[in-house]
């Protein structure tokens, strides 16, 4: 069965020949035609569809982004503020670059539809420091915005305000956890808060109530919009609604991104066909499905279990190739779809140099808050660039794990599971590669492409 | 602090953003890097006033940041993506071959005050792996071949402007 | 005055133990009421919660009730409700007492995060314990004797730090033994009002430091080596002086202002080495100025007097002289003696038939733990009576009196007279008998001297700007040749014709109880190591000079407030 086509209602004109990132071009397309629709309807009626839509946030996390919405303090009287978190910094994942590169005002429209169904008065684009291309690209786009009525003061005659900044980032994975990114965005050190009680939806920017939503997360309430939330919901499978982009990176024929309907193509198709397969003379060798941090699958691998269809309860043996690119199914097999980075490496790499590349990530980028994390994620990378340049010891897989399974669970934010992943699940998987490395290392030659 | 005018004018324009103060804190460093190239500890009391903050406030935030320099760089700035998607298809190699072409090593400017070569974390654009930011531009798919290409198009840029 | 809001008690279990605390108690404090310890860092009772350190993770439930009915849920193996679990580890400082909340701090699980957290901090510790000034007061040494695995499996280079560093005057920090917990930031910010300090770098190469070019110099700054857990800040004056366990440990009081501040005498073999806050949630919380820890150095200060007469020897001239000028004596009394001493002070006076003086000592408070009032116990002197207005800083009318011959002999507990305002010719027309611990121009030109002990060296109380009664208690031996205040103002009753006074601290609270209204039905026994507040309103009137510090407001300005 080939792969199914994409579906792109998100990336519909992404490398489009003659499609510019200016606001003439955007309204020749039909542009903020779903604003004009929006600020028409009440807020509680945009909000019910996006509920409706089962629309699951595309940081990460795959949180229902209505619920989101829903656990807003809408009655301590201050002020909402919608916080955009454009710091895609999850290592695999590039799609928000191409959104706000080549169709910024879709992002503003999605924004301004979220805005005025949450009653902000001021949103703000957290970019990532190293977009700066970007970020000049979203203040032009901004601009055009204010100058058309679509942003501002007075948003299409309507008497609803709501301005829109571009906040840059400077270096720093951390400020992609929400309540690090409003610390950041608050001109501090990005250290997350601990919940309870620092809930964003209550106590956000500011100690006000706060939405952090992701760039994709926001196009996607756009089309919301524009179809209805239940027309939405019949895009993609059931609790995995409507189209994600997957974007692929490592040793595959043909990297990039590719938009499908959620669950609508499995790992196979997407890199066997949709990527072309391995690289010439090679084969798969391991594949991290949701951007770095997700838990890697080894080919060859058989997932087992019974999930539910429907209401009936159906048997599933899949090998890698057969899992179904939702939030659930990677979730059933012990991974996660995460943002959606997909990086696939072939039998040419050596599995403990690439955990140590994926360890030093981490180690660069902990915050160095909270002890397991800021201690343990500098620990996993002293031991994989020792076994990877020095002496490597047959107990330094168990070892690492160790360590590992001290941080998961126990730290203040969501990275302490980040930076244990990756060495849980190269160890669960490769744990044979691990304990012969202090022969293999030996045997080697150099690696042909050094990761660490 | 010698600003430029307009540097001037944007952190005029950038702070009332915020309803604190302090948010500007970001915005602000960016601004004065643009314009000294690098954030001296003067800038980092400047800014500590300008914000009503006291200077730990500032340093403490100007040294989480890897994107804030406290020293000043080449005239050019390589910065080579080393996370793993790029690894995979050779930056360590397209990050040593930078290296060589200057005669510098990581961190360092090079002799002659021109480049300076770094290694980062992921820059977002895995899809076109390897790839390198010189001062704000991206390029992708740097292999050997094109990283001879670029540094040969610096010295080129350099030898024209002197 | 207005009453305290009524705190609703709720019931929680910890590790099985039923406790009614306060809602919003925290789980580590909860745990401290029923002797469970909940080990800790970075969490302190008077910072912000930051939680950061992880060692107090605990596990936590709710008893369990259908989300439909509310009903509660019972588990029918114990016939009691059913607690769900909350699968992950929290963390007990920034979790508040609730109705119905579930802890356990001795599951597998925990026992393995502790150790899991204890491994970590020591991996990047220097382990140097054995030059280490916090030693016997580390909770890292502590902490992982009780709470770690005891051995290590890191075998790759140790992060390298910045060593010896002087944050200002008073404080040493070692960056590889810190912990980066944060106390010492969020106290300098917080508490001392004076933010130089903070993080740079990040991840596991975060540093603590001080601005550069600014020092940690402000007059708290010896608090955060107090609060440091470990031996990151460490003082530059005591460290590398005793080990110390060799330490005793004695109740005592901040001397420097009227904030009374609570202390702890540090001593061994009569050698006072250090002086420490001691808790007190309604005067000091836990803290105290660095300025108050120096006192100790009047102890041994080449200015200390000592006499070489017997005090039988130095009171028969203080009686000869006495006598020589009946009626025509005046006292001066102090606002740095104990309510002991000023009670017998003003028996002296009475003996005498002569008017009482005090002298005041103000300068700028900080708003703090330093009041205006210099003196630390003039609310003393009002309520034993020694005094019935607040008093001046000079003495200009017993020097008026000097002049008009209506005063001839003046008896000085402690006072300065040239420092008060006297001057050289009043005192040449004057015989002075001057009591007091330091070489002073009075003692100077005094006819009898008779040297008496330091705060230190005896014990009693004192009455804080809240009016709030405060023992201290004796820490070291007084030297050879110096007096015990309360004999030494007994026997000068005596000698002045006056009843018999007793001359211990128990006697003399015996004739506080009966003649003081403020103070009946007390005792210097009965007297909590907190205080006890007194009916202030007979002086609710009087300008006292302070305004706000920590934990007071003061009566005047809450009033017009």
């Amino acid at each position: 069965m080939p792969a199914p086509a994409q579906r792109r209602i998100i990336f519909q004109h992404i490398d489009e020949p003659g499609y510019t990132n200016d606001l003439a071009c955007y309204l020749r397309h039909g542009g903020y035609a779903n604003l004009r629709q929006a600020v028409t309807r009440k807020p509680e009626e945009l909000i019910d569809e996006v509920k409706k839509s089962g629309l699951r946030g595309r940081g990460g996390a795959g949180f229902p982004c209505g619920v989101k919405w829903d656990l807003v303090d809408r009655k301590s009287g201050k002020p909402i503020y919608l916080v955009v978190n454009a710091d895609e910094s999850e290592p695999g994942t590039f799609k928000d670059r191409y959104i706000i590169h080549q169709d910024p005002h879709q992002l503003i429209e999605g924004i301004m539809i979220t805005c005025f169904a949450n009653n902000v008065k001021q949103a703000y684009i957290y970019i990532r420091g190293e977009f700066p291309e970007g970020a000049r690209i979203l203040e032009k786009a901004i601009a055009e915005a204010r100058a058309g009525g679509f942003v501002g003061p007075n948003i299409l005659g309507t008497g609803y305000g709501c301005e829109i900044y571009v906040h840059r980032g400077a270096g720093a994975y951390i400020c992609g956890e929400e309540t690090g990114l409003i610390e950041s965005l608050e001109g501090k050190r990005p250290y997350p808060r601990i919940k309870p009680p620092y809930f964003p939806a209550v106590l956000g920017l500011y100690q006000c109530p706060t939405i952090v939503n992701n760039v994709e997360t926001l196009c996607h309430v756009k089309k919301i919009v524009e179809i209805g939330g239940e027309a939405y919901a019949k895009i993609g499978t059931p609790n995995n609604t409507g189209t994600r982009i997957l974007c692929v990176s490592g040793h595959v024929q043909r990297p990039g991104y590719y938009e499908f309907e959620v669950g609508k193509v499995t790992l196979g198709e997407l890199l066997n066909e949709v990527c072309g397969g391995p690289l010439p003379g090679r084969r798969f060798k391991a594949v991290i499905p949701g951007g770095s941090s997700a838990k890697v699958l080894r080919f060859g691998e058989r997932f087992k279990g019974k999930r539910k269809i429907g209401n009936d309860l159906v048997d599933y043996d899949w090998g890698v190739e057969d899992v179904p690119m939702d939030f659930d199914c990677l979730a059933m097999i012990g991974s996660m779809g995460g943002s959606g980075g997909v990086i696939v490496m072939d039998d040419s790499v050596d599995i403990v140099a690439a955990l140590a590349n994926i360890n030093e990530f981490y180690a660069h980028e902990s915050c160095g808050q909270c002890t397991p994390c800021r201690e343990g994620s500098l620990w996993m990378k002293k031991i994989s660039a020792r076994m990877v340049h020095g002496e490597a010891r047959t107990e330094d897989g168990a070892l690492l794990k160790s360590v590992a399974d001290q941080i998961a669970g126990r730290t203040i934010c969501a990275f302490g599971e980040a930076c244990s992943w990756p060495t849980q699940s190269f160890l669960a998987k490769f744990g044979d590669e691990f304990k012969a490395y202090p022969e293999s290392r030996k045997a080697a030659a150099a690696p042909a492409v050094p990761l660490a | 602090m010698n600003l430029k005018p307009e540097t001037l004018a944007r952190i005029d324009e950038v702070i009332p953003h915020y309803p604190s103060k302090r948010s500007a804190t970001l915005p602000l460093l960016h601004l004065i890097q643009e314009d000294v190239g690098y954030i001296p500890q003067e800038a980092i009391e400047w800014v500590a006033a300008r914000l009503e903050l006291q200077p730990i406030n500032v340093y403490e935030v100007v040294t989480f940041y890897p994107m804030f320099r406290q020293k000043p760089i080449g005239r050019r700035h390589v910065k080579v993506c080393r996370t793993l998607s790029c690894a995979l298809l050779g930056a360590y190699r397209t990050c040593e071959t930078f290296e060589r072409e200057f005669g510098v090593r990581r961190g360092e400017v090079s002799a002659d005050g021109e480049v300076t070569v770094d290694f980062v974390e992921c820059l977002a654009s895995c899809g076109t792996a390897p790839v390198v930011m010189i001062d704000d531009a991206l390029h992708e798919k740097v292999d050997v071949a094109r990283t001879q290409e670029l540094s040969a198009q610096i010295r080129r840029e350099a030898a024209a402007r002197s | 005055m207005t009453s305290p809001a009524k705190t609703e008690l709720v019931t929680v279990n910890i590790d099985g133990k039923e406790i009614a605390v306060p809602k919003g108690t925290n789980v580590i404090e909860a745990a401290r009421l029923v002797g469970v310890d909940v080990p800790h860092y970075c969490y302190h009772p008077k910072l912000s919660v930051v939680g950061n350190c992880r060692m107090c993770l605990v596990e936590m439930g709710m008893p369990a009730v259908d989300p439909a009915t509310k009903a509660p849920v019972m588990d029918p193996a114990t016939g009691c409700q059913k607690i769900n679990w909350i699968p992950r580890p929290q963390i007990g400082c920034a979790t508040n007492a609730s109705p119905g909340l579930h802890i356990r701090t001795q599951t597998p699980q925990i026992r393995d995060c502790r150790e899991g957290v204890m491994e970590f901090l020591l991996i990047n510790h220097p382990l140097d314990c054995p030059i280490c000034d916090q030693a016997g007061e580390c909770k890292l040494q502590e902490q992982s004797t009780g709470y770690g695995r005891g051995y290590s499996r890191f075998v790759e280079q140790k992060n390298v730090k910045p060593k010896r560093t002087q944050l200002g005057p008073r404080v040493t920090l070692d960056d590889e033994r810190c912990i980066l917990c944060s106390r010492c930031i969020r106290f300098s910010k917080e508490i001392a009002k004076d933010d130089v300090l903070g993080f740079i770098d990040r991840g596991s190469y975060s540093t603590l430091t001080c601005y550069p070019g600014r020092k940690l110099e402000n007059n708290y700054s010896l608090n955060t080596v107090d609060i440091c857990p470990v031996g990151a800040l460490t003082s530059t004056d005591f460290r590398f002086k005793m080990r110390v366990w060799f330490l005793k440990q004695t109740n005592s009081l901040d001397t420097e202002s009227s904030v009374g501040a609570n202390t702890v005498v540090w001593s061994r073999e009569g050698v006072i080495y250090r002086i420490t806050p001691r808790r007190n949630d309604a005067v000091n919380d836990t803290w105290m100025a660095d300025s108050g820890r120096l006192l100790y150095k009047a102890v041994r200060a080449e200015s200390r007097l000592t006499a070489k007469d017997s005090l039988a020897a130095l009171l028969a001239r203080a009686e000869t002289i006495l006598r020589l000028s009946p009626g025509l004596a005046a006292v001066v009394g102090s606002g740095q003696s104990s309510v002991e001493e000023q009670f017998l002070t003003r028996q002296l006076a009475h003996a005498l038939n002569a008017p009482a003086y005090l002298v005041s000592r103000t300068a700028e408070g900080d708003g703090i733990l330093v009041s205006a009032d210099r003196n630390p116990n003039v609310r003393g002197a009002l309520v034993t009576g020694l005094v019935s207005d607040l008093p001046q800083p000079y003495l200009d009318d017993l020097g008026e009196a000097i002049d008009r011959g209506d005063v001839r002999t003046v008896v000085s507990v402690g006072e300065d007279l040239m420092a008060a305002g006297l001057s050289a010719t009043q005192l040449a027309k004057i015989s002075v008998i001057q009591l007091g611990t330091q070489v002073c121009a009075s003692s100077v030109a005094a006819s009898v001297v008779i040297p008496t002990l330091t705060v230190f060296e005896k014990a009693g109380t004192m009455i804080n700007q809240q009016f709030r009664l405060q023992r201290f208690a004796k820490a070291v031996a007084g030297p050879v040749g110096a007096f015990d205040d309360l004999e030494v103002l007994a026997r000068l009753i005596a000698a002045a014709g006056g009843p018999a006074e007793p001359s211990d601290l128990a006697g003399v609270w015996t004739r506080l109880a009966a003649e003081i209204p403020a103070l009946r039905g007390l005792s210097y026994a009965a007297v909590p190591e907190t205080g006890v507040v007194l009916d202030a309103s007979p002086w609710a009137s009087l300008p006292f000079v302070e305004g706000e510090s920590l934990h007071h407001r003061p009566a005047l300005v809450a009033a017009s407030a």
